[in-house]
């Protein structure tokens, strides 16, 4: 099997991002022409023939949220590509956005025609700024060509996009305080039910996806011979971007079709750790991700084979490799950090949880904790992923709790502490 | 709570225009609200929202001012307090700091002599620490003026790093 394939990425490098003639000269806007020609539910259709998964993290069925969003009777409608990618570790949007905007551009029309909806808003991070003129002369462009606007190549299709930015909220990446934010306002999630496929966006009914998945589809409806669905394994047919960082040597963005091991992402992919370190732990999906012991680095990247093995996250993509020089402790406690910052505050568990956690990893640091402080630890983590309100809060404590089923050695209690 | 009379500081003519110009880059629309602050922090010389800025901006956009301030402390990308012309962010994600970010943060430290959250006397550079800005392929890296300065891991490579964006600070005025 090939290590390294190209078909979320066929466009990086053989088209000038900045122009929409350059990208209608590698085929661009071709699969917009056939999507006009489509029903919403046929366009949906293909996605869950190919069983594509939504790219952002939840993995949710992307042909069923297009039929769902499509099912919804209501005037209006919008469709919004979450490109607030918050994951630490994670830069395949980015370089998603930078390399093939204007693939992304198509898939998000696409989008519109097929659930019918008549705005798309692209939420970008504040951090991508630089990428804000890139993706705006690329929707002036588009909307001059007449692939945005009134009447889209003369199918009576009225769709116009917007480019929303954030500015620094973690939090903001999950649907509804994304939503919130894009209204003006400070993105606190909201209590759910309703869900943003019935009442996202200024309340409308929301299609939300990833940058990656946007950029998918213009591919999968051209993709005649199969060539998608021929990648990967038989129960996780398909490609993947990924982005490894950490202690490897050749950190980056790659596409890799599903199936390959953690350890060949690690040494083919990433060219092996810095000075060929032993590894002491990977993390996968980003902060929210769990933690992956050296023993486990054989597991096949599929949604399927992580799960069985305890770890549930492809997530967003991340790949975080860590050597030795860093202690199992010491990397969550850059993670409560991280998490400790970010919440939003709004709700209890999640706000005071993350600060309790971070105080007994401190003490854990320390040498000074006890048997009922890891007991504690552990319940203060149950609490968090089952009452928070949404899903920072649920998945936060993640790569705590995995590393307290994987790493059991790093929580022992010191010796000479346990006498005192 | 001061009003707005009351305050020292007030928008200069100048300035006024200029959040003027940028308003209307976004359609006077309440909405685009965080879009409306940071282009104001960017244009704002220490790259903070003053008051009387924000007391203006709730009057021309008819918002309420707790709204306003309910978006600037919210985020952390939007800052209330005065910081320096060039603000110099380090990431504190695990993916940079076990690539050593602590020593990019010493490195800094040394050669601008501040810390975290602290100013040069002549208001020229401060130093902050920020989540993940998705640069993780080029760690350990600092961001400045919206671009990524990576690979920073000798202080050598950190002083070419700097003395690039005074040039760049430069030439953009």
């Amino acid at each position: 099997m090939a290590k390294t394939v190209s078909f979320i990425s066929r466009n990086f490098g053989t088209y000038a991002p900045s122009s929409l003639d350059s990208y209608e000269s590698v085929g661009g806007f071709q699969a917009l022409r056939k999507a006009l020609t489509m029903d919403g539910y046929d366009i949906a259709a293909v996605l869950s023939k190919n069983q594509v998964q939504g790219r952002g993290g939840a993995a949710y069925d992307m042909g069923k949220k297009w039929s769902q969003a499509r099912d919804v009777e209501a005037p209006l409608k919008c469709v919004v590509c979450n490109a607030d990618e918050g994951e630490p570790g994670t830069f395949k949007d980015r370089e998603i956005l930078t390399r093939d905007p204007f693939q992304m551009l198509e898939g998000m029309i696409i989008a519109g025609w097929a659930v019918n909806a008549q705005d798309g808003y692209i939420y970008m991070r504040e951090e991508y700024s630089h990428l804000r003129p890139l993706l705006l002369s690329a929707i002036d462009q588009c909307e001059k060509k007449g692939y945005l606007g009134e009447d889209i190549l003369g199918s009576g299709f009225r769709y116009r996009l917007h480019l929303y930015s954030g500015a620094g909220a973690y939090v903001c990446g999950e649907g509804s305080a994304l939503s919130e934010s894009i209204e003006g306002k400070a993105g606190r999630p909201r209590l759910k039910p309703p869900y943003i496929k019935q009442s996202g966006v200024y309340h409308l009914p929301t299609c939300m996806n990833n940058v990656e998945s946007f950029t998918l589809v213009p591919g999968l409806l051209m993709d005649e011979q199969g060539f998608y669905r021929s990648q990967g394994t038989r129960d996780c047919p398909g490609t993947k971007m990924i982005s490894v960082c950490g202690n490897v040597k050749q950190p980056g963005v790659f596409e890799i079709p599903f199936g390959l091991t953690i350890r060949e992402i690690i040494d083919d992919l990433a060219g092996g750790t810095q000075d060929n370190r032993p590894i002491r732990l990977v993390q996968l999906g980003g902060a929210s991700g769990r933690l992956a012991s050296p023993s486990m680095l054989d597991t096949p990247y599929t949604y399927r084979d992580m799960e069985r093995a305890g770890l549930t996250a492809i997530g967003s993509g991340a790949v975080l490799v860590v050597d030795n020089r860093t202690s199992v402790v010491g990397f969550l406690r850059m993670t409560q950090e991280f998490f400790c910052h970010e919440s939003c505050g709004q709700c209890t568990p999640c706000r005071e949880g993350n600060r309790h956690i971070k105080l007994l990893l401190d003490k854990i640091a320390a040498g000074e904790h006890t048997l009922r402080d890891v007991a504690t630890l552990s319940k203060f983590a149950n609490i968090m992923c089952n009452a928070s309100l949404c899903g920072l809060g649920e998945t936060a404590q993640s790569a705590l709790l995995s590393a307290m089923e994987h790493f059991p050695d790093a929580f022992q209690i010191k010796r000479e502490v346990a006498i005192r | 709570m001061k009003t707005f009379e009351q305050f020292p500081e007030q928008i200069t003519d100048d300035f006024a225009n200029k959040m003027d110009d940028i308003l209307q880059r976004h359609d006077n629309d309440p909405k685009k609200l965080i879009g409306i602050l940071l282009d104001i922090q960017d244009a704002v010389d220490l790259h903070y929202i003053t008051q009387p800025i924000a007391y203006r901006l709730a009057k021309r956009l008819n918002i309420k001012i707790t709204q306003i301030y309910d978006v600037l402390t919210f985020y952390a990308g939007l800052y209330t307090q005065p910081r320096a012309h060039f603000c110099i962010q380090i990431c504190d994600s695990a993916p940079c700091r076990v690539n050593d970010s602590e020593g990019l943060h010493v490195a800094l430290k040394d050669i601008l002599g501040i810390d975290i959250g602290e100013v040069t006397y002549d208001n020229r550079f401060t130093l902050e620490k920020v989540p993940c800005f998705g640069a993780c392929d080029v760690s350990p890296a600092f961001r400045a003026g919206g671009k990524v300065y990576g690979r920073l891991s000798t202080r050598e490579s950190v002083i070419d790093a700097l003395k690039e964006l005074m040039r760049e600070g430069e030439s953009n005025g």
